[in-house]
């Protein structure tokens, strides 16, 4: 109870400073008279949510769903490579620098390929995501693996422990804190990945539905997606925060060594 | 090094002390078999050590893992040595219970005391049942009266550890209050400046510091390390 209760005081900042923000904007909208096609307030995006609700939620699923599954094929991903780099110089000298390299080729430019090859369906929305979400798990992964203190590798070998042992019971468990690091990072980025997927070529989803109302200047839908987008995204890096503290509550302490 | 040639009788327990940098510890990884000699052999039982995994070496740092309970640290290295995780925790508990610590079995390692986890890093050492233990200053990073406690607590669990120990430490009080023999080095290259029996009964209480006997002893460490004795 009672750490429900701080968790909520800690929470009472945030809350307020949004509702400030959003009374702030709901006043100039009114006070200077702001078309709605422009900037419509608050209660009238609140409105257009409610007035769409079936809508919305209808095209919510499929958008969450490639977020979803293209966040955890990037953890695979992420994860793997990591530890093949991690685990092969000659991996690391050959894929690294690929891996580094497909960070700076602008994903947008490569999701209509994706279209032309993978079709309207999920899947290229799915890799998009995958593209957007796995770096910063690799990086984390390749990172945490190398800051095994030696003094631990020394120790697993004078208690005669393999490789494969010292892997699993030393290396990639003090990984971890690193792990969560980026997939903190990642969860962030694969709502945004979705999104653009849809962009590209879609006939559902919230992305779809956020081309079609802009073409229709239904603007206060428009942001009503933009909201749902955002609190989808903070759901998931929320869950993932529960997961870090479920799984591996020692990672969360300072004062772990 | 230059030259250490040392002989130590199963069933002994021998401190190594030396000035800061003289290799007490690299010296005590060699005969762990982590590191490789430029020249020369350590042999055990007559044949050569090549790998590690047949003595026990407890290193500076306590190394315990965060994610591990006080009893699963402790199994570590019978785990990673190959024991079925059941049977290692078994035993893990055994021991524990043995020492008086069972109550800690559940706890995580951050919740323990520096002393406490110098104990357990001890165990996880002792448990390995292997009949060497190599202690590289076991103590070193511990406040004076928590060394105090933990030399007192060693001194009394000696005879249920490994027949023979190899102690490293840079305190002359310790080196005589625990072993049968002192080995100190010289700074380098390190050779032995002297090879000291510790001729003071058995069993020691903390109160042999005071005696005659441990008096003269130090004075001769004392000199042999170039500090005035």
């Amino acid at each position: 109870m009672k750490g429900r209760a701080a968790g909520a005081g800690r929470a009472l900042p945030a809350a307020l400073l949004a509702g400030l923000a959003l009374a702030g904007w709901e006043a100039v909208v009114r006070l200077f008279g702001v078309p709605a096609f422009l900037l419509p307030g608050p209660t009238a995006i609140a409105g257009a949510f409610w007035g769409s609700r079936g809508l919305l939620l209808e095209h919510a699923v499929p958008t969450a769903g490639e977020a979803v599954v293209g966040f955890l094929g990037a953890a695979v991903a992420g994860t793997v490579s990591g530890v093949v780099i991690n685990r092969s110089p000659l991996m690391e000298r050959s894929l690294y620098p690929w891996l580094v390299a497909s960070q700076t080729l602008p994903i947008i430019a490569v999701a209509p390929i994706l279209v032309t090859w993978f079709g309207y369906g999920p899947l290229p929305k799915v890799l998009v995501v995958v593209l957007f979400c796995f770096f910063p798990i690799t990086v984390a992964t390749v990172d945490g693996l190398r800051a095994t203190e030696p003094d631990l590798l020394r120790l697993m070998r004078s208690f005669g422990a393999s490789r494969w042992r010292t892997f699993f019971m030393v290396e990639m468990p003090g990984a971890l804190p690193f792990l969560f690091g980026g997939v903190r990072l990642a969860v962030t980025y694969c709502v945004v990945g979705a999104v653009i997927g849809e962009w590209v070529g879609s006939s559902a989803g919230l992305g779809f539905l956020m081309i079609q109302d802009k073409a229709q200047f239904e603007i206060p839908r428009l942001f009503a997606e933009i909201a749902l987008l955002s609190a989808m995204g903070v759901s998931l890096f929320l869950a993932v925060a529960l997961l870090q503290r479920l799984v591996a509550p020692w990672t969360l302490r300072r004062d772990r060594r | 090094m230059d030259g250490v040639d040392l002989e130590v009788e199963q069933g002994t327990f021998v401190a190594l002390i030396g000035p800061s940098g003289a290799g007490k510890s690299t010296l005590l990884g060699l005969l762990a078999g982590l590191e490789k000699a430029d020249e020369g052999v350590v042999e055990k039982d007559g044949a050569p050590l090549l790998e590690a995994g047949s003595v026990a070496y407890m290193p500076q740092s306590d190394l315990l893992l965060p994610w591990r309970s006080v009893l699963a640290n402790v199994s570590l290295g019978l785990e990673a040595g190959g024991t079925p995780r059941k049977e290692a925790r078994a035993r893990a508990a055994e021991v524990l219970g043995g020492f008086g610590l069972a109550e800690f079995a559940k706890r995580s390692p951050w919740a323990l005391s520096g002393g406490m986890r110098s104990r357990v890093a001890l165990l996880r050492t002792a448990l390995l049942g292997r009949d060497v233990l190599l202690l590289d200053e076991p103590f070193g990073a511990l406040d004076a009266l928590t060394r105090r406690h933990l030399q007192e607590w060693l001194l009394g669990v000696r005879d249920g550890l490994a027949a023979t120990i190899v102690l490293v430490t840079h305190d002359v009080d310790e080196a005589l209050l625990l072993a049968d023999r002192v080995v100190v080095l010289t700074k380098r290259p390190a050779r032995v400046a002297l090879d000291l029996s510790v001729d003071l009964d058995r069993p020691r209480t903390m109160g042999v510091e005071t005696t005659a006997g441990f008096s003269r002893l130090k004075g001769r460490l004392l000199g042999a390390l170039g500090v005035a004795g």
